[in-house]
């Protein structure tokens, strides 16, 4: 598999309580992020990649399923800018219909892995004890099962399907969102701004909301980011297994499924979804650093 | 020292239990009964009652896993259901390919990943660390099943110059074996090669922002001497955790390479088992990958005691 991104290492203490940052610092975060070049160019690919996911149906005049055989594996021409497929079909249009299955894949097993990782890094980190020996196990355990194999054998075990893959790249992905939040809630509940929040008699409840959680969303968003590149490689790696997106709805990976028994006659099938899987995965790379560099300069 | 060596085994423990229940558990998420299923169409109520009995299905779930657990103790992976060979054998057949993949994407990973990323430190700032950090940020977005293709496509179909698959034993023949991996093992390595150079570049920089770095250049040490044998040594301390992390990554894209290039490795093995619906023999594998994780860990962490002097002594 092609790569996950750096983990985020936890930062060393957390900032002064803001549970809404004062509107100069957030200015000033935005200006350090419009000034990497790289940061803003990585999310201009995303915007791209988002807008194409959305406007595929009128983007482009072909249909992405409907087979036509009077067009079978021709190259790039006018008529079809990155060719057609061993059914005829427009790859360019397959490729604009697949974005959706890619972003959907990478935002809702993101989705899932946040909504499931915070809440329980968050109990470890603020609770510690039985909790945090409970919740750091299981981390540990999901964490020695390698990430594509464990999809792959969810995927076995749940059958083969696009919902099926994010509930499994979500599960795997889980853990790295426990372990970072734990860091965080571990540091941030020695900052005297929550000793006297519980001096003032507020519930565990309330001080984990209002003041934990959105000290150590910074390094949670930089982490979500890099994930859904990660997440856009595993969606396709799984769906090239034929354990994703199944045909012949579209998705990029499973076109590399099929085009790499092509690839002497019909290079295009394979050259153009791999670049977009590239691309899309590059952009969201791109934006984490760049989140990374801005929200905590500390790092860079 | 024995003391922080002991505490890491103890707490690998509860995680080795967890794992083997989370792997138990996998075959629970079937739906419908297996035995129904294996019981044919005439679904003898005799048969149906001595497949039960012959595993244990019919008894409590905890017990059925004590049971899973006393076998695997004893090497016992259960048999495929399509082949009705033990599982353990099929992965001792298979072993050695993906280990020689491994290897020799190790090497490749090694190679480019580390020189890059003492070099991308050294020179920070300058056109060599952008060069580098452009290849590991490219490396680490290309999915390595599509450069496969690629190099499949440009090296073996258009100039002819290495095999496009296949697998042929280094005991057979061994430079053609060397051949017919090059390919795969770089296509493995890239990737892993990229983000090794992420972390030996930031292993670097922070040794090389601490004092004793600054006085070995003031007593007048050459700065290749400084950055090999002062702030290389150190840094790899880190490195050898990550490598070891890595090790996961190696096996999982094990099993998209050999997809691409079919080589009967061990993750050609956990695919053509999904699709069989081959449960024990997915099962078995990803027990054994698990296993194999949590082992090269615990090695990484006792080695990252061992080499580290301030934990050595105490």
């Amino acid at each position: 598999m092609a790569t996950p991104a750096t983990p985020v290492a936890p930062r060393p203490a957390a900032p002064p309580a803001d549970p809404e940052a004062p509107p100069r610092r957030r200015r000033r975060r935005l200006a350090r992020f419009m000034r990497n070049r790289a940061a803003v160019a990585g999310a201009i690919i995303v915007l791209i990649v988002i807008v194409a996911a959305i406007l595929a149906p009128w983007l482009s005049p072909y249909d992405p399923v409907q087979a036509s055989f009077m067009t079978v594996r021709q190259a790039p021409s006018a008529a079809h800018w990155f060719g057609t497929d061993e059914l005829g079909r427009d790859v360019l249009t397959r490729l604009l219909w697949g974005a959706r299955a890619s972003l959907l894949a990478g935002v809702v097993s993101v989705g899932i892995a946040v909504a499931i990782g915070v809440p329980l890094g968050l109990a470890a980190g603020y609770f510690g004890g039985l909790v945090d020996g409970i919740v750091s196990r299981i981390a540990d355990a999901l964490l020695s099962i390698p990430f594509l194999i464990l999809a792959i054998a969810l995927a076995a075990f749940l059958g083969p399907s696009l919902t099926n893959a994010m509930a499994a790249i979500g599960i795997s992905a889980m853990p790295r969102f426990v372990r970072l939040t734990r860091g965080q809630a571990i540091s941030v509940k020695a900052e005297e701004y929550v000793e006297g929040a519980r001096a003032i008699g507020l519930g565990h409840y309330r001080i984990i909301v209002r003041y934990v959680l959105p000290n150590v969303l910074p390094p949670i968003i930089v982490q979500a980011s890099l994930t859904v590149a990660m997440a856009i490689i595993a969606e396709a790696s799984l769906s090239f297994l034929g354990l994703g997106q199944l045909p012949p709805a579209p998705s990029w990976g499973s076109m590399l499924n099929t085009a790499k028994d092509f690839v002497s006659q019909a290079p295009w099938m394979s050259i153009f979804p791999g670049v977009a899987i590239f691309v899309a995965v590059l952009g969201f790379n791109l934006l984490g650093d760049g989140l990374r560099d801005a929200l905590d300069p500390r790092e860079s | 020292m024995l003391q922080v060596i002991a505490n890491r085994l103890l707490v690998a423990v509860p995680t080795l239990i967890l794992v083997s229940m989370l792997i138990f558990g996998l075959q629970k998420l079937l739906p419908g009964d297996p035995v129904l299923a294996m019981a044919g169409e005439d679904q003898d109520a005799q048969v149906i009652a001595t497949l039960r009995a012959k595993y244990h299905l019919d008894e409590p779930v905890p017990v059925q896993y004590a049971l899973w657990v006393r076998d695997v103790a004893h090497g016992d992976l259960g048999t495929s259901l399509r082949t009705d060979v033990p599982v353990t054998t099929l992965i001792a057949q298979k072993l050695p390919v993906t280990l020689q993949l491994a290897v020799m994407a190790m090497l490749f990973a090694l190679g480019i990943g580390i020189p890059a990323g003492i070099v991308s430190a050294a020179y920070r700032g300058t056109a060599l660390d952008y060069g580098a950090n452009v290849f590991a940020l490219s490396g680490m977005s290309i999915p390595n099943f599509w450069l496969g293709i690629m190099l499949i496509f440009l090296v073996s179909v258009r100039w002819h110059l290495l095999p496009s698959s296949g697998y042929v034993s280094p005991i057979d023949d061994f430079w053609l074996s060397i051949k017919t991996m090059l390919m795969p093992a770089f296509v493995l390595g890239a990737a892993l090669g990229a983000q090794l150079m992420r972390h030996t570049r930031s292993a670097m920089l922070s040794v090389l922002s601490a004092d004793y770095i600054r006085t070995a250049r003031a007593k007048g040490l050459l700065r290749g001497r400084v950055i090999v044998r002062h702030a290389f040594r150190n840094a790899l301390i880190p490195i050898v955790t990550v490598l070891a992390l890595l090790f996961g990554e190696l096996l999982a894209g094990a099993v998209l390479t050999e997809q691409v290039f079919t080589i009967p490795g061990f993750g050609k093995l956990v695919v053509d088992a999904v699709f069989n619906r081959d449960y024990a023999v997915v099962q078995g594998v990803v027990l054994v990958t698990a296993l194999s994780f949590i082992v090269v860990n615990l090695a990484a962490d006792v080695l990252y005691i061992l080499l580290n002097p301030r934990l050595r002594r105490s």
